[in-house]
């Protein structure tokens, strides 16, 4: 018999992911799964899905969950651990939901400094109901409700989450990665075990902004949503730390 | 049954609301039924203020006070807008350096104190609520007067030792008032 | 006997909550209602409990929902404009099964109305207020020592049952002051194997949620709350009759509306009309047999309500229009005098029986 060298980590589900295919939601929760697992926390956290594509992540993970309105996770997370202080408390949303109609939640959990792990997939568009703009898609871009294009002076600019909430004194972390390679995806896999350390450290709020794609929205293969992922929207949404309180010397 | 109805009505800041508490606090003390409402909003923020307290024998209907029995007036326009509301045959207590008018029904006992002026007087400004709540006991009888010490280390906290003595100086000085 | 007290019923809701072994408050300031923020904020640090003033009602009312999801008693507490913006989750609440307590100190409305009382959100507390097909219990304390004893009510049977609740009072309710006895509250212990606590990796997960994509599981979950309801109907409905044993009219009203009335059926009796009330202390379940039971004596109904005549609906269907329902209204903050009462209950008992 031979060494099992790769398997599922333990804190996910045998369900199926509903998620289309090239779909870079698998990957993240397959990175969050396995960052619970090697904190070895799987028995002590709860979950708060979002609505968005993630909506059933309360069907994907092993951990207590809880599913939120739309944009409400912060919320419910807040609740969740003021109740549960010993208890290790996510999120999972999208864009729609934290930068849009979860703004305000999103704000003011970072401005509490709210110990609570915040996992935040951009991908520029709205995928469950079917491609419309998001508060991060990118001027320019053609959405199902910007058939023309993004006009920036109808409708403004993309928000940046990592670099707004930076400017709160109460956030503890926030660090932009993306998964559109095998050295982002480490990257990125490092900065989500972190965010989930500082909460067991009691360090806060950390938020994590995982850029991804979406290639069904996109209209494009999975191969080439990589490429406009890196043309396109690394440039907007640059990686890096944007605040890490606890670090030596603050990267800003 | 015995049912006493009040209604205490001034400028935000004159303690209308605290005369009342006042009085309330007698139907704790003596276990009868009692009530005792707020206006409330923006008028306690300098505009006509009102409280309602209601003595009962039994369970009390309205906590508010419509057609009062008993009305206290620390302004003109308190005593414009309750005058004609007061019950026949009841009372009505008007603070005579603030109200210039005399009060136009005829069938009601009015008494008149210059209470604003006396609490200056005797250097405690804010006091002309009690000294009329003195001169309320006085002519009414609606608590009886060795309550009201009780009442006042109360509702008056410990911490303010001076000022349960100054309520007192003052409810004496209505008290006394002829 | 226990010390009695005179307190504000904001003030009342609040420490009967904390006696009732709430130890999570969330809000967003609002007249007439803020005294209750007030008091937790002084209270619930001295005693290992959460005060969060909330940076909205929705968030306030989603961290309920994050709060109920441990298994742990939690309230909010606004007025009409902020019970609306949380309406979206006290629908998620009865989705998800959650016990809470949302106080409504009601004022007049629509829109932003004004701050004085009322009782005009009587359709949204009893009707649902969110969407989806769902109840609230619905309690509507009528003096300072009810909204004591009805705050710890509604904790046990939203635990009980996993539903929601709502205690529905008023600007006068939440600002007068009246001796009261905090009982020794007791607090029922309830199944909490559903809470989220973490699976420890002794057990499945947990999941809260009221998201299904299959209409037909979607369906059977409404099925099965309303099974709970039905017991709740069954078990749960709350009234008091005053001066019913030979009435002949008979007046509904709940809250400060039952306080007035009282005043214009003493005026009344005195004038010879035998007249009583029904006071529905849960607005849902609505005491329907009661209401029903009533129309073999009485001739005619006078509802007395701080809005347009919204209760005066439940009460035809509760007597299945056998008898004529007059109203006694006052709406926008104004509230009925008893004269307008009587005046009612007078036109009532000029009118038969028949309709």
């Amino acid at each position: 018999m031979g060494n099992i060298v790769f398997q599922k980590p333990k804190s996910l589900t045998d369900n199926p992911f509903h998620y289309c295919p090239g779909c870079t939601h698998g990957i993240i929760h397959r990175l969050v799964a396995e960052a619970i697992d090697e904190l070895g926390i799987e028995g002590k956290t709860i979950g708060v899905a979002s609505v968005g594509c993630s909506v059933f992540a309360y069907n994907y993970f092993t951990c207590d969950m809880v599913q939120a309105a739309h944009g409400r996770a912060p919320a419910v997370a807040t609740g969740v651990k003021r109740s549960n202080p010993d208890n290790i408390v996510f999120t999972y949303q999208g864009d729609g939901d934290l930068a849009s109609i979860g703004t305000a939640e999103t704000v003011h959990s970072a401005a509490r400094n709210e110990n609570i792990t915040i996992i935040f997939v951009n991908n520029a568009i709205y995928g469950m109901t079917g491609g419309q703009m998001a508060p991060t898609s990118l001027p320019g871009q053609v959405t199902q409700t910007s058939p023309y294009g993004r006009d920036v002076n109808t409708v403004g600019y993309p928000v940046r989450v990592c670099e707004m909430l930076s400017e709160l004194e109460g956030a503890s972390y926030l660090e932009r990665v993306a998964v559109n390679n095998v050295k982002n995806v480490k990257l990125a896999k490092k900065a989500i075990k972190k965010a989930f350390q500082n909460q067991i450290e009691k360090k806060g709020f950390s938020l994590i902004e995982v850029v991804s794609t979406c290639p069904t929205n996109w209209g494009m293969t999975p191969e080439k949503s990589m490429e406009w992922l890196e043309q396109n929207m690394l440039p907007y949404y640059p990686l890096g730390v944007f605040k890490d309180k606890y670090a030596e010397g603050e990267a800003k | 049954m015995a049912q006493t109805q009040m209604l205490f009505a001034g400028f935000g800041g004159q303690g209308i609301l605290f005369s009342g508490k006042f009085l309330a606090y007698d139907g704790l003390i003596s276990d009868k039924q009692v009530s005792w409402l707020p206006s409330y909003g923006p008028e306690m923020r300098g505009g006509t203020a009102s409280c309602s307290v209601v003595f009962s024998d039994e369970l009390i209907g309205s906590p508010i006070v419509s057609e009062p029995d008993i009305l206290v007036a620390m302004n003109l326009p308190s005593l414009d807008k309750y005058e004609d509301a007061v019950v026949p045959g009841g009372v009505i207590f008007v603070d005579s350096s603030l109200v210039e008018r005399k009060v136009r029904r005829t069938d009601v006992t009015t008494y008149y104190i210059p209470a604003t002026r006396l609490a200056a007087e005797q250097e405690m400004p804010t006091l002309a609520n009690m000294i009329l709540v003195g001169k309320l006991i006085r002519e009414t009888g609606v608590i009886r007067t060795d309550n009201i010490d009780k009442i006042i280390d109360k509702i008056v906290s410990a911490r303010h030792e001076a000022l349960k003595e100054l309520n007192k100086k003052a409810i004496a000085i209505g008290l006394q008032y002829e | 006997m226990a010390d009695k007290v005179l307190m504000k019923g904001n003030e009342a809701i609040a420490e009967a909550a904390i006696k009732a072994g709430c130890r999570f408050y969330f809000g967003y300031p609002i007249t007439p209602q803020t005294e209750i923020a007030a008091y937790m904020a002084k209270r619930m640090p001295k005693i290992g409990g959460t005060f969060l003033q909330a940076e909205s009602e929705v968030a306030a009312v989603n961290m309920c929902i994050g709060v109920a999801s441990t298994g742990k008693r939690v309230m909010t507490s606004s007025s009409s404009p902020g019970v609306s913006l949380k309406a979206e989750g006290i629908s998620y609440m009865a989705g998800c099964d959650l016990p809470a307590l949302i106080v409504n100190v009601q004022r007049g409305g629509p829109g932003l109305g004004g701050i004085q009382p009322s009782q005009s959100d009587y359709f949204q507390a009893t009707k649902g207020g969110g969407h989806g097909d769902y109840h609230l219990f619905v309690v509507a304390p009528a003096s300072v020592q009810e909204m004591v004893s009805l705050t710890a009510h509604a904790f046990d049977v939203a635990e009980k049952y996993r539903v929601p609740a709502m205690l529905l009072a008023d600007g006068t309710l939440g600002q007068m002051m009246e001796p009261v006895v905090i009982d020794d509250i007791t607090v029922e212990e309830h199944d909490k194997s559903w809470a989220l606590t973490g699976t420890k990796g002794e057990r499945e997960h947990n999941v809260i949620n009221s998201l299904s994509m299959l209409p037909e599981e979607l369906e059977q979950w409404n099925i099965d709350r309303y099974q709970r309801y039905a017991q709740i109907e069954k078990n749960e409905p709350m009234w008091e009759e005053y001066e019913m044993e030979d009435a002949e009219i008979c007046v509904v009203a709940f809250g400060i509306a039952s306080r007035v009335s009282r005043n214009a059926i003493k005026a009344a009796r005195e004038k010879g009309i035998k007249v009583g009330m029904i006071r529905p202390i849960t607005l849902w379940p609505f005491p329907k047999e009661a209401l029903l039971a009533s129309t073999e004596k009485a001739k005619a109904y006078v509802t007395v309500e701080l809005n347009m005549g919204q209760m005066a609906e439940d009460v035809e269907l509760a007597t299945r229009c056998r008898r004529p329902v007059l109203s006694a209204n006052r709406a926008g903050g104004c509230i009925p005098s008893p004269e307008q009462v009587l005046a009612q209950i007078e036109a009532a008992n000029q009118l038969g029986g028949e309709q």
